[in-house]
């Protein structure tokens, strides 16, 4: 069995097995991954939709997979939330081995994570209060007045204070995605999940969105994976940072360092074949890459 | 090759049915329950469905006596006509016509519903947020079928009984009196006990086939559609087979 490693230029280049699979023990460590995948595969029937995926993602970073339609970006998501077993391979995820738990076992941990999904999912017979509150009112003993007080906090944070009240089928589809984002972060959790969270809206309304997963990576230390095919909102996450200045939120060019804790995974039937930050990126001269990026 | 691809996906699909039960079961008696999602379906299920079967009942229950009265009037037995209705709203129109005009009004929209949330990833969405969809989506829509079909199925009974008095009465010259003891001496004592047992296999039947097809939809909104007419089909059906089942073991235990 053969899995690949970054190269110098990013490019995936084929490795033995052996060598490419992370310790377990780095799950445990003083700078323990958030996420840590060693050697996922999953196939549906004959199809094989994951090989041998690795990668780790640390406390406040952001991982962007990027890839085409199909390439298995999404299905890492519905993995790392316990929607889907994986065939092989080991999932740690908030210190949990999650690949084998049963759904009763998994639920706790869902506690922890949050996910948005591509057309936000709200549910469409309740009001933005009760998605937004969903896990608040239905999974916890918290006073109903605290948990309106904590949904008027997170609306107001991604500034749609004035919709509380309103069904989801009155919001336009930006809307609705930060509604979804702002259900996802209701309970603080430490991990964030985005799927194609911008795919379908229109340029400023994407960069909201995008500002709102900046803040949320900045201001609130959530790690975060965010599956898109939008090359512009994903270079816009990895290369700007959020800045509370005089209790107003500002979002400017992020520096080097930041920049660098942005990292990309491309996809490709299944397989990462890139993996690095966005200058790698840009600069790689890999012709998949190159014509991915055109 | 055909066939064995047909026969694996029905057997798959049968398990996922039995899944389904088998969870549906442990939900509805473990925590956490969802008060007021079972309270809402009540409501839907159960009031929302009034209409229709009161319609349902008292023209069943006319036409049967306005088609019986007929035949009793070759026999000169047309004062027996409350005796054919009784017995034949109680024990079998009753039940299951109430169980297919469920079947048609609650099982397409649970499949349809259920099918939107599937397709538009809300019962991911669910899970995501940490709710079981089985305990949150089906035990409260399975335990209103399984209690307010036998309500249902009891008002239908009445009203199709009163619809039979409204016929005989006023337009077959029956004496009111003669109906309606003609009603009850029809009966035997196990009568009314068979009536009231199928309605909760009927009922749980329904809610559960429409379910499972809603949770498994696949292909978008086309798929919807799909589904919302698989629920009615197989439904209709294992509401005609169950009964019969039902009427056989019933007839052998109580007889």
């Amino acid at each position: 069995m053969r899995a690949e490693r970054k190269g110098a230029d990013g490019v995936m280049e084929q490795v033995p097995a052996s060598e490419s699979t992370v310790t377990l023990e780095e799950a445990f460590g003083p700078r323990a991954p958030v996420v840590l995948f060693d050697r996922v595969r999953l196939s549906f029937d004959e199809t094989e939709v994951l090989s041998d995926i690795t990668f780790t993602l640390l406390k406040g970073h952001t991982k962007l997979l990027l890839g085409a339609s199909g390439s298995g970006k999404s299905t890492i998501l519905k993995i790392l939330l316990g929607l889907l077993k994986p065939d092989a391979g080991i999932v740690w995820v908030n210190g949990h081995r999650i690949e084998s738990l049963p759904e009763e076992r998994m639920m706790p941990l869902r506690n922890d994570m949050g996910m948005v999904f591509q057309e936000g999912a709200l549910f469409d017979s309740l009001t933005v209060a009760e998605n937004v509150g969903f896990k608040l009112y239905e999974q916890t003993r918290m006073p109903l007045d605290e948990v309106r007080a904590r949904v008027e906090e997170v609306l107001g944070f991604i500034g749609l204070s004035e919709y509380i009240d309103r069904m989801p089928s009155e919001l336009s589809g930006g809307q609705r995605r930060r509604v979804a984002i702002a259900r996802a972060m209701a309970t603080k959790p430490r991990l964030l999940l985005y799927d194609e969270p911008t795919t379908g809206l229109d340029p400023i309304t994407a960069t909201t969105v995008d500002d709102e997963i900046i803040k949320l990576r900045d201001l609130e230390e959530v790690s975060s994976i965010m599956v898109t095919h939008q090359l512009r909102d994903a270079f816009y996450i990895a290369t700007h940072s959020a800045r509370r200045e005089d209790g107003r939120i500002t979002i400017v060019p992020a520096d080097e360092a930041k920049v660098r804790e942005a990292e990309f995974i491309m996809l490709r039937d299944g397989r990462i074949v890139f993996e690095g930050d966005a200058e790698a990126l840009r600069t790689s001269k890999d012709e998949y890459l190159r014509t991915f990026l055109s | 090759m055909l066939l064995e691809r047909w026969t694996k996906a029905s057997l798959a699909d049968l398990q996922g049915y039995v899944l389904l039960v088998g969870r549906t079961l442990r939900g509805a008696v473990s925590r956490p329950f969802f008060v007021h999602d079972v309270v809402e379906q009540f409501e839907q299920i159960g009031v929302g469905s009034l209409t229709v079967v009161l319609l349902t009942g008292f023209f069943t229950g006319a036409v049967l006596a306005l088609q019986s009265g007929i035949t009793l009037d070759q026999f000169g037995a047309r004062s027996l006509v409350g005796r054919l209705v009784g017995a034949s709203m109680i024990l079998e129109l009753g039940p299951v016509l109430t169980a297919l005009m469920i079947t048609g009004r609650v099982g397409s929209s649970i499949a349809a519903e259920l099918g939107s949330m599937e397709v538009t990833e809300q019962i991911s969405a669910l899970r995501a947020l940490g709710a079981d969809p089985v305990r949150k989506l089906v035990v409260p829509r399975v335990l209103a079928g399984l209690f307010m079909v036998p309500v249902l199925t009891v008002i239908a009974d009445f009203v199709g009984i009163a619809g039979g008095w409204v016929i005989a009465t006023f337009q077959m010259g029956v004496a009111s009196g003669v109906y309606w003891s003609s009603v009850t001496e029809g009966l035997f004592w196990q009568d009314p006990w068979v009536g009231l047992t199928k309605p909760f296999f009927l009922g749980f039947v329904i809610v559960t086939i429409a379910c499972h097809v809603g949770l498994n939809v696949s292909g978008g909104t086309q798929g919807v559609g799909r589904a919302t007419t698989r629920a009615v089909v197989r439904a209709s059906i294992a509401v005609l087979a169950v009964d019969f089942f039902l009427t056989k073991l019933m007839v052998f235990l109580f007889y």
